[in-house]
């Protein structure tokens, strides 16, 4: 996994995103090719270093928020005095999620307006399921023997809590959060159409002047960005899972 | 979980604060047309006290019975009283509202009806839960609400909300639509199937072969979505031009293809993966079986491997359908067609009714598919999971 | 008649099966017993081509599987494993007739077959027909699995480790019914497993292999008596070999004219069972009964001359 030819692909790989989030004028010629006129072959409109850090910003506090709300309800839930919701929180978990990311921005609007607000709220919304999923999984399939041992050597619910379960359920919960980041990333870039400052803009200014440069320039941002991210995630899960002896879902 | 009796479902308690809050927001909105904002109504406001008291009476009903007892049964019952006081008082409110106003006013549903929407569904599905009833109980459970939603549409009880006159209004073009979506989504599952299984098994056959191929489609599937069905564009738009015959076929750079090929795309991760894991979960003494048994590739494929796969492979198929049903609204930015073209449209003229008009019959659609492909899932199930 | 030619399989470096050669008599049961890696298992697949042999070849009365299909010669073979590896989605009479279905038999036929086969293994045929494996107990799935490998009454049965996974109980039972339904069906089977006492137990005649070699092939009192190599008397133990003598001689080899006090051995009983009565009631001989009638007796000294080291 973290192999020489490995890393130098990562590396090279975030070289490339960074050049292209930060210098973006440098890469005029890669696109003009497919650019109406040369001059229409970089976005300039609002700078890209910008949009991307909205965009980042945005799914970062909408998954940061989705991922404590979620943990914190999935922990309410797998105490004994939170099974009367088990099963409904099972049920909402597996219809919430047949939600479409686009619907859900959709139906914000009405209720939000238009911005980045609706794009934030939708974002949370989505990003709580997958995560809420993991980790009631995670919670209900710790060890008994380890539960047991943790319990029988005097740890008290909140040390129990915070030593055992949370540790061992993490990296299952890690792959919830995996799966929020990366539909948010895409979802943060439909926001645009309802006016939030994200990469989607680009792309949507290139599918309506029929510039094929536009598209490719954000697309291919975001595309990097998940991939990286995605790839981060994962490599931070199989560290954690290796030292907690646990299995990863992928 | 049996608790002393006069206690309170702690559920209950749940549904029955969220509907407490639903009744004391705006109960529905009032707008001179559709695109000006509107101002909310209460629930009690619109309708002659008797009828609202009585309808509000089922509403609470409702949730006190969700609130009084665990007994599935009769919060399910708690929850279709709820469910038709709440379709009575937003009927009879629209009808009250709408009675003496200009012909452009519009009433829709305000916070109020979304949240005591919720408690009640909440309620519901609690209920159904509980019961945890099988496949074919839980078929003929849609198959009724189903029934009771399409009775509840024909009947013009809700004929003068907003979203329904926007439907009259668009009528023809919306069944063109949802044909246009039912065909994205299907058809591009279709393609995904027809691809992804032989790939899946040959993927599960050769080792190479699945290492090159499985992180090349979860690469495709991280790409967004926006930006997918944009790359589409360029590219199909170059086929179309370039290669004998494809523009008689419909291959255009804008329009229906694309879609579909950004659909199909995304599909084939869960198709193949699936497919794969269905065929690896197959108990190796089994296979081991078959062969030492002399049946023939063939005859092992078809009598062993894939009927102790199916329910997985069906599982990829449900992940497809919702996913496919989700992202083919986008489609309606590239003019390929579908729910999506509503719900940008409306974006654009920001009317809401016209963005509930598409992203309403969406979610319903992606709600639907998922439970169908669950009970597909569990009735080809045919030897419970603990023992496979 | 089961011939098996200096059989040989090389993986990369290593010859996991050595230049085997053995002859395995009609209706007759050969255990191949060894360690971990001894080649048993890969010597055993090789038989019905699970394994391609890398030279060597087998003859089944007197064709060479080599010129057979693959998938015809297995139809031909019975093949038993452990963990019984019975299709979960199909029931026990669907598993017991599959390969009497891929030989193209009659419906009727098969339900009989199947029906007899149940009869066979005490399994009521109505009761246990339409259940589906995951409803069975671990014994009944082991015996469904081994009545599946008998259904059309193939030449051979090949069967790997088939009790390996049932408790010692229902393991002990299970291999008293294929010693009896081996003798009453004539069936011919080729037996692996690592468990010395079971190859000893089953064997009409047991090879023992090492390392790839078959370092001994012979009954199961030359295995016990006459070690043909240290590996070979390691495997029987040393301190169990006289025991295992004696649970190989019937009591009626050991028996004399005359008569003894108390309770009586049967004459089928081997002497290892007589030898724990005698200790047990503290008698220095034993009577013996056939058929209810007390036919003679059996000393402890004449026991012990048949527990002794041979010449």
């Amino acid at each position: 996994m973290t192999s020489w030819p490995g890393l130098v692909l990562r590396g090279v790989i975030l070289a490339l995103v960074v050049a292209l989030v930060t210098v973006p004028e440098a890469f005029r010629p890669v696109f003009a090719p497919v650019a109406p006129t040369p001059q229409q072959a970089i976005y300039t409109r609002t700078s890209i270093l910008s949009l991307a850090m909205s965009h980042l910003a945005l799914v970062a506090i909408a998954c940061a928020a989705a991922t404590i709300v979620a943990v914190t309800l999935a922990i309410a839930v797998s105490r004994p005095g939170g099974a009367a919701f088990r099963p409904l929180s099972r049920t909402i978990a597996n219809v919430g999620q047949t939600f479409p990311p686009v619907a859900v921005l959709a139906l914000a609007v009405p209720a939000l307006g238009f911005g980045s607000g609706p794009t934030l709220v939708a974002l949370f919304l989505y990003g709580l399921l997958p995560v809420f999923e993991n980790a009631m999984t995670a919670f209900a399939t710790l060890p008994k023997t380890t539960l047991d041992a943790a319990r029988g050597m005097g740890l008290t619910r909140a040390q129990r809590l915070w030593q055992v379960e949370l540790p061992l359920a993490l990296p299952v919960i890690l792959t919830g959060v995996r799966l929020s980041v990366v539909i948010s990333l895409g979802t943060a870039t439909i926001g645009s159409t309802v006016a939030a400052s994200t990469l989607g803009e680009v792309i949507i200014a290139g599918l309506l002047t029929n510039n094929t440069a536009f598209v490719l320039q954000g697309g291919l941002i975001v595309g990097l960005f998940a991939v990286l991210i995605y790839d981060a995630f994962v490599l931070l899960e199989v560290w954690l899972a290796r030292r907690t002896g646990r299995a990863t879902t992928r | 979980m049996k608790r002393a009796a006069g206690s309170v479902s702690p559920t209950g308690l749940l549904f029955a604060a969220i509907g407490g809050a639903g009744l004391a927001l705006p109960f529905v909105t009032f707008r001179e047309n559709r695109i000006v904002l509107g101002e909310g109504v209460a629930a009690w406001a619109a309708v002659p006290p008797g009828a609202a008291a009585f309808c509000i009476a089922a509403i609470l009903g409702g949730l006190i019975i969700g609130l009084a007892t665990d007994r599935p049964w009769p919060r399910f019952g708690g929850s279709l009283v709820g469910l038709a006081g709440l379709l009575a008082l937003l009927s009879a409110s629209a009808e009250a509202l709408l009675a003496d106003a200009l012909d452009l006013a519009r009433v829709a549903p305000g916070a109020g009806v979304w949240m005591l929407l919720l408690a009640l569904t909440l309620l519901m599905a609690d209920a159904l839960s509980a019961l945890k009833p099988g496949p074919s109980a839980r078929a003929a459970i849609l198959v009724v609400l189903l029934g009771a939603l399409a009775a509840v549409l024909a009947s013009g009880l809700l004929a003068d909300i907003s979203t329904m006159q926007e439907y009259r209004a668009r009528a023809a073009s919306f069944r063109a639509e949802t044909i246009r979506h039912l065909w994205l989504a299907f058809g591009s599952l279709g393609a995904a199937a027809l691809i992804g299984f032989p790939l899946g098994i040959l993927c599960h056959r050769r080792a190479s072969l699945r290492a090159a191929t499985l992180p090349t489609l979860s690469l495709l599937q991280t790409i967004p979505s926006l930006a997918m069905f944009g790359i589409m564009i360029p590219i199909l738009g170059w086929v179309g031009a370039t290669v004998p015959g494809a523009r008689s076929l419909g291959i255009a750079g804008i329009g229906f293809a694309p879609a579909f090929v950004a659909l199909l795309l995304y599909s084939l991760l869960p198709v193949v993966s699936n497919t794969v894991a269905g065929l690896d979960a197959v108990p190796r003494a089994a296979q081991e079986a078959a062969r030492g048994m002399g049946m023939t590739v063939a005859q092992r494929l078809r009598t062993v491997e894939l009927p102790l796969a199916l329910p997985v492979m069906l599982a990829g198929i449900r992940i497809v359908l919702v996913q496919n049903i989700g992202l083919a609204v986008i489609a309606g930015l590239i003019g390929g067609g579908g729910y999506g073209t509503f719900v940008f449209q409306g974006l654009n003229q920001t009317a809401t009714d016209l963005i509930l008009l598409g992203a309403l019959p969406t979610v319903l659609l992606a709600i639907v598919a998922g439970v169908v492909m669950d009970i597909l899932v569990d009735a080809t199930r045919k030897i419970p999971e603990e023992s496979a | 008649m089961i011939e098996i030619d200096a059989l040989t399989k090389i993986y990369g470096e290593t010859r996991a099966v050595d230049a085997v050669s053995m002859t395995v008599e009609t209706s007759s049961i050969t255990a191949i017993v060894g360690t971990s890696g001894s080649g048993k298992t890969t010597l055993l697949r090789m038989v019905n081509r699970l394994v391609e042999p890398s030279s060597g070849e087998v003859r089944i009365n007197g064709e060479r599987t080599a010129d057979m299909a693959p998938y015809k010669l297995r139809r031909r073979i019975g093949y038993a494993i452990q963990g019984h590896g019975l299709f979960p989605h199909h029931s026990v009479g669907r598993n017991i007739g599959a390969v009497p279905r891929l030989l193209g038999w009659s419906k009727k036929d098969i339900r009989a077959r199947v029906d007899e086969l149940l009869e066979l293994f005490g399994m009521e045929p109505d009761a246990f027909r339409d259940r589906f494996p995951h409803e069975l107990s671990g014994g009944q799935q082991q015996r469904v699995g081994v009545a599946r490998a008998l259904a059309s009454r193939p030449d051979l049965m090949l069967m790997d480790e088939p009790f390996g996974a049932l408790d010692p109980i229902i393991r002990a039972r299970a291999q008293e019914d294929l010693r009896r339904i081996q003798r009453q069906l004539g069936s011919t089977i080729m037996l692996v497993t690592h468990d010395m006492d079971e190859a000893i137990r089953l064997g009409d005649r047991v090879a023992v292999m090492d390392g790839g070699k078959l370092v001994q092939y012979a009954p199961p009192e030359e295995i016990v008596s006459r070690p043909a190599s240290d590996f070979v008397a390691e495997m029987v133990g040393d301190n169990e070999r006289p025991i295992r003598l004696l649970a190989l001689i019937p009591v009626a080899d050991a028996m004399e004219e005359g008569n003894a006090e108390g309770p009586a051995v049967a004459a089928t009983a081997s002497l290892r069972d007589a030898l724990a009565m005698g200790l047990w009631s503290a008698r220095d001989a034993l009577p013996v009964e056939r058929d209810g009638e007390v036919v003679g007796r059996v000393t402890m000294d004449a026991i012990r001359a048949r527990a002794e080291r041979p010449e």
